[in-house]
């Protein structure tokens, strides 16, 4: 078990209902399990999953269990699904010292197609979560889902891309284990390629 | 190995609150349980029905939580094991059941009901707590705090039941019952239960033949004094622990999630050797000398729960009975306002508070003044993402169709709704349709009210709207009242053939058990038709045909009770069913006049399925192809016709 960089560590995994994240988290906390870490992952069910913004909250201890929430200033790591709830959760739960990793891609609210409000430019957008995290990294993630040829794709890249920071006491080997506990077949060897591609993209 | 039927005792796993608490039943010889799904709660049937067969116990979804309740009742009646969890507003449906079984008892195989409460009603339409029905029902009741003791206290729950011979109430919050924990498992008994409806009557004899509420003058009396059997284990049990200082200034009194946040806080402010905190596990009836020992640590106590102040004002009756004995005690909490009276707790929340009774200084972790004033102005950036219908939702054509066909009828007609995706339609996902929202199966409730006014002059088309499911849970009375009544009204069944809400839970619908094996089908069109009700159904997606149904069915004015059943599968049980897109859209931009049509981006902006984006750059609408379904839907709104689709 390799000594956390922080007791408890905290991560968020953040998105829009619908992308996928609560598979992220289970993924990440039966990882981290199977490590003999103490992990507590919680999640967003219900009728925010509907559209609504969505982050699951998981803590890693080496030995103790922890309330579900992470609280305020607190999060260490930050990984999103959609750029803007990268943001959104930095406000509420970042601090100088956290780090950034969010895929590149909007899903933009139904009131910004409307034009009741507006989506930032994304080079403002990416240039407050660098000022105001201590790394942010930006993951084309959907674009590289595409180009595997479904958008389903981007949770598991995003996780490759999560590993290839470093950030977290988890390697290729441990997520390739649960991933065969949920995939068989063809659809675990295409999750293993976007596993390998988020962890590629992060690096390069 | 990962599954809750896995027979490693001593072994770990991650588990959500939920499937802890499956866990924990089956390590109790689980015989028997029924639920009706409803978040946070729904996972816990969904947990057991899939290991049903293997372990050889009975899982079911019932078609509501009365019918779940009393199920499990008959179980335990007959020896076995049985429970049902529900959410809240579950608990209100099954509560008249529950004020009769206080009186007969529930019988020998014990019986074990989980309420998932909702504070801060994340995916509810209130959050009620619903802790107050063991109090006033003198139901025992425990508050689990971890994955691992949600596990170990519905094991234990079983035995309580069996001691009191009343329903044994575990309850869960939803931060509880969504977070994945580590839980070590323990044994799964090997030896089978026969059940037998004891049919010898021997009044010296503890075996019941009878569990009927009557004389009930004595079995109140008798129903009191079986509650107080249990509070010699509740003083005992090692889910009420104190932690902190022998004499601390500051005595938390706290139980659930809330435990975890209150200790986490401590730590936080560093005020370890100032601050008590007390968890209560068992917190009804109450485990008096505990909290006499308790109450005589500090001189100043707060209260922290989720909800109500419910242990707050037990604790302090029970106070108020010592007074004479008991050194002066401020009690602080959700009276106080020191804690709010609604909404989740959280570790801020509980560490601000703190500090402000302790006159420490706080402020979050690592946030200075500057960072969050500049941070703060950074976040103003960051639209607001309101809940939306998902893309391809069949429930968008319904709405769409209704708005257009009540806009054309020009009476002012509206749509009494109910609980479901659908409710959605209180919000702009729905065109702003719903008009009335309450409880399941209320839609169709309000419509028989709203039906019968023609003395009074009401001419305005009303509709009721609710889900297959919800047909099922509550609406069948209140139709069959309709007919009976002459109500007039047009029950719209939106029928996604799934209870999607929660998770896609079968029913009675939909040809499949909860263990997946196939099931008889209940049929609503013969159902309805047989009550001799005028029955159409239409499809979602054709919203012409839908909206001249609508127009029909509101021309025929003294109708009585109608029912229009709008038939399309929910869109994500399709996408999973069927793994490809039926068409591929496209926005055409020379047709697109974009903000020179004078629509005023009519898709976007009123029809809002969020597989349409406005391109800043062509200033044209157009598909979003990460999101969009290629339900094809759309291609019917366009006044220009510029969203067009092909064959996928």
């Amino acid at each position: 078990m390799k000594e956390l960089a922080k007791e408890p560590l905290n991560l968020i995994i953040g998105g829009v209902g619908g992308q996928g994240n609560v598979l992220m988290s289970l993924l990440v906390g039966r990882a981290l399990v199977a490590k003999g870490y103490v992990a507590s992952v919680g999640d967003t069910y219900g009728v925010s999953q509907r559209g609504g913004p969505v982050a699951s909250h998981v803590r890693i201890s080496k030995d103790r269990s922890y309330g579900p929430l992470i609280p305020r200033g607190h999060a260490d790591i930050i990984l999103t699904l959609e750029p803007v709830e990268a943001l959104r959760l930095l406000a509420d739960l970042g601090s100088p010292k956290t780090v950034v990793i969010a895929n590149s891609r909007p899903v933009y609210p139904p009131d910004v197609s409307s034009g009741k409000a507006t989506y930032p430019e994304l080079g403002d957008l990416f240039g407050a979560l660098e000022k105001y995290s201590a790394k942010t990294m930006l993951v084309h993630a959907t674009d590289a889902a595409l180009s595997l040829g479904d958008p389903i794709y981007t949770n598991i890249i995003m996780l490759g891309a999560l590993l290839g920071a470093d950030v977290v006491p988890l390697d290729r080997e441990a997520m390739v284990e649960v991933l065969a506990d949920r995939f068989r077949g063809p659809a675990l060897e295409r999750n293993k390629v976007a596993l390998d591609k988020g962890f590629d993209l992060v690096r390069s | 190995m990962e599954g809750i039927d896995v027979d490693a005792p001593g072994t770990t796993q991650l588990l959500m609150g939920n499937e802890a608490i499956a866990r924990g039943a089956i390590e109790a010889g689980l015989g028997f349980t029924a639920q009706y799904p409803g978040t946070p709660s729904s996972e816990i049937l969904s947990a057991l029905a899939a290991v049903a067969k293997n372990l050889n116990f009975h899982a079911e979804w019932s078609v509501n939580e009365m019918v779940a309740v009393e199920a499990a009742a008959g179980a335990s009646f007959a020896g076995i094991p049985a429970l049902s969890a529900m959410k809240q507003n579950g608990v209100n449906v099954a509560s008249d059941f529950l004020v009769n079984l206080g009186m007969t008892g529930s019988g020998s195989g014990g019986l074990v009901l989980v309420t998932g409460d909702d504070p801060s009603a994340i995916s509810s339409s209130n959050e009620e707590d619903s802790r107050w029905i063991c109090k006033w029902m003198d139901m025992p009741l425990l508050e689990p705090c971890t994955a691992q003791e949600a596990k170990d206290m519905t094991r234990w729950a079983f035995e309580v039941s069996r001691i009191v011979d009343n329903a044994c109430f575990v309850r869960e919050t939803t931060r509880l019952a969504h977070t994945r924990g580590k839980v070590v498992l323990g044994d799964i008994p090997k030896e089978r239960k026969t059940a037998y409806f004891p049919d010898v009557w021997n009044m010296c004899s503890p075996t019941k033949s009878q569990f009927t509420s009557g004389p009930f003058g004595i079995l109140h009396h008798k129903l009191h004094e079986r509650l107080k059997k249990i509070v010699p284990l509740f003083e005992d049990s090692e889910f009420n622990e104190y932690t902190g200082p022998e004499r601390p200034e500051l005595l938390v009194i706290t139980s659930g999630v809330c435990s975890l946040y209150c200790k986490e806080a401590v730590i936080m402010l560093g005020a370890e050797d100032r601050v008590g905190v007390l968890k209560l596990g068992t917190t009804w009836p109450l485990p008096e000398k505990l909290l006499r020992t308790n109450l005589e640590r500090a001189q100043t106590i707060l209260f922290a729960e989720e909800i109500d102040a419910f242990t707050e004002g037990n604790v302090m009756e029970l106070a108020a009975s010592q007074w004479a004995d008991l050194k002066p005690i401020t009690f602080l909490g959700k009276r106080s306002g020191h804690i709010p009276s609604w909404g989740a707790v959280s570790t801020d929340m509980m560490a601000s508070t703190m500090a402000g009774i302790l006159n420490i200084e706080y402020s979050s972790a690592g946030r200075t003044a500057a960072y969050d004033e500049g941070l703060s102005t950074a976040a103003k950036m960051v639209p607001p993402r309101a809940i939306n219908l998902c893309p391809g939702c069949p429930h968008r054509g319904t709405y769409w169709a209704i708005k257009n066909a009540l806009t054309i009828d020009g009476r002012h007609g509206l749509v009494a709704g109910d609980i479901g995706c659908y409710s959605l339609g209180f919000i702009g996902a729905g065109f702003f349709q719903e008009r009335t929202m309450h409880c399941m199966g209320a839609g169709i409730g309000v419509a028989n009210g709203l039906g019968n006014l023609r003395e009074f002059g009401f001419d305005q088309p009303v509709l009721a709207l609710a889900g297959d499911s919800t047909f099922y849970h509550a609406c069948i009375p209140a139709m069959v009242n309709g007919v009976y009544n002459r109500a007039n009204f047009i029950f719209v069944i939106v029928d996604n053939s799934a209870t999607a809400m929660t998770g896609f839970q079968p029913h009675p619908g939909v040809g499949r058990a909860a263990t997946g094996e196939p099931a008889p089908i209940v049929d609503m069109e013969a159902l309805c038709r047989s009550l001799g009700a005028r029955v159409e159904v239409c499809d979602p997606f054709d919203i012409e045909g839908t909206t001249s149904t609508l127009l029909d069915l509101m021309a025929d004015e003294e109708g009585g009770a109608r029912v229009l059943i709008m038939r399309r599968v929910c869109e994500l049980v399709r996408a999973r069913r069927d793994k490809s897109r039926p068409y591929t859209m496209r926005v055409n931009p020379d047709i697109c006049a974009g903000d020179a049509c004078g629509c005023n981006r009519l898709c976007i902006r009123v029809f809002g399925c969020p597989g349409l984006i406005w391109d800043q750059e062509t200033g044209r609408a157009k598909i979003d192809e990460a999101i969009c379904t290629g339900c094809g839907l759309c291609s019917n709104i366009c006044p220009q016709k510029a969203i067009e689709r092909e064959a996928a």
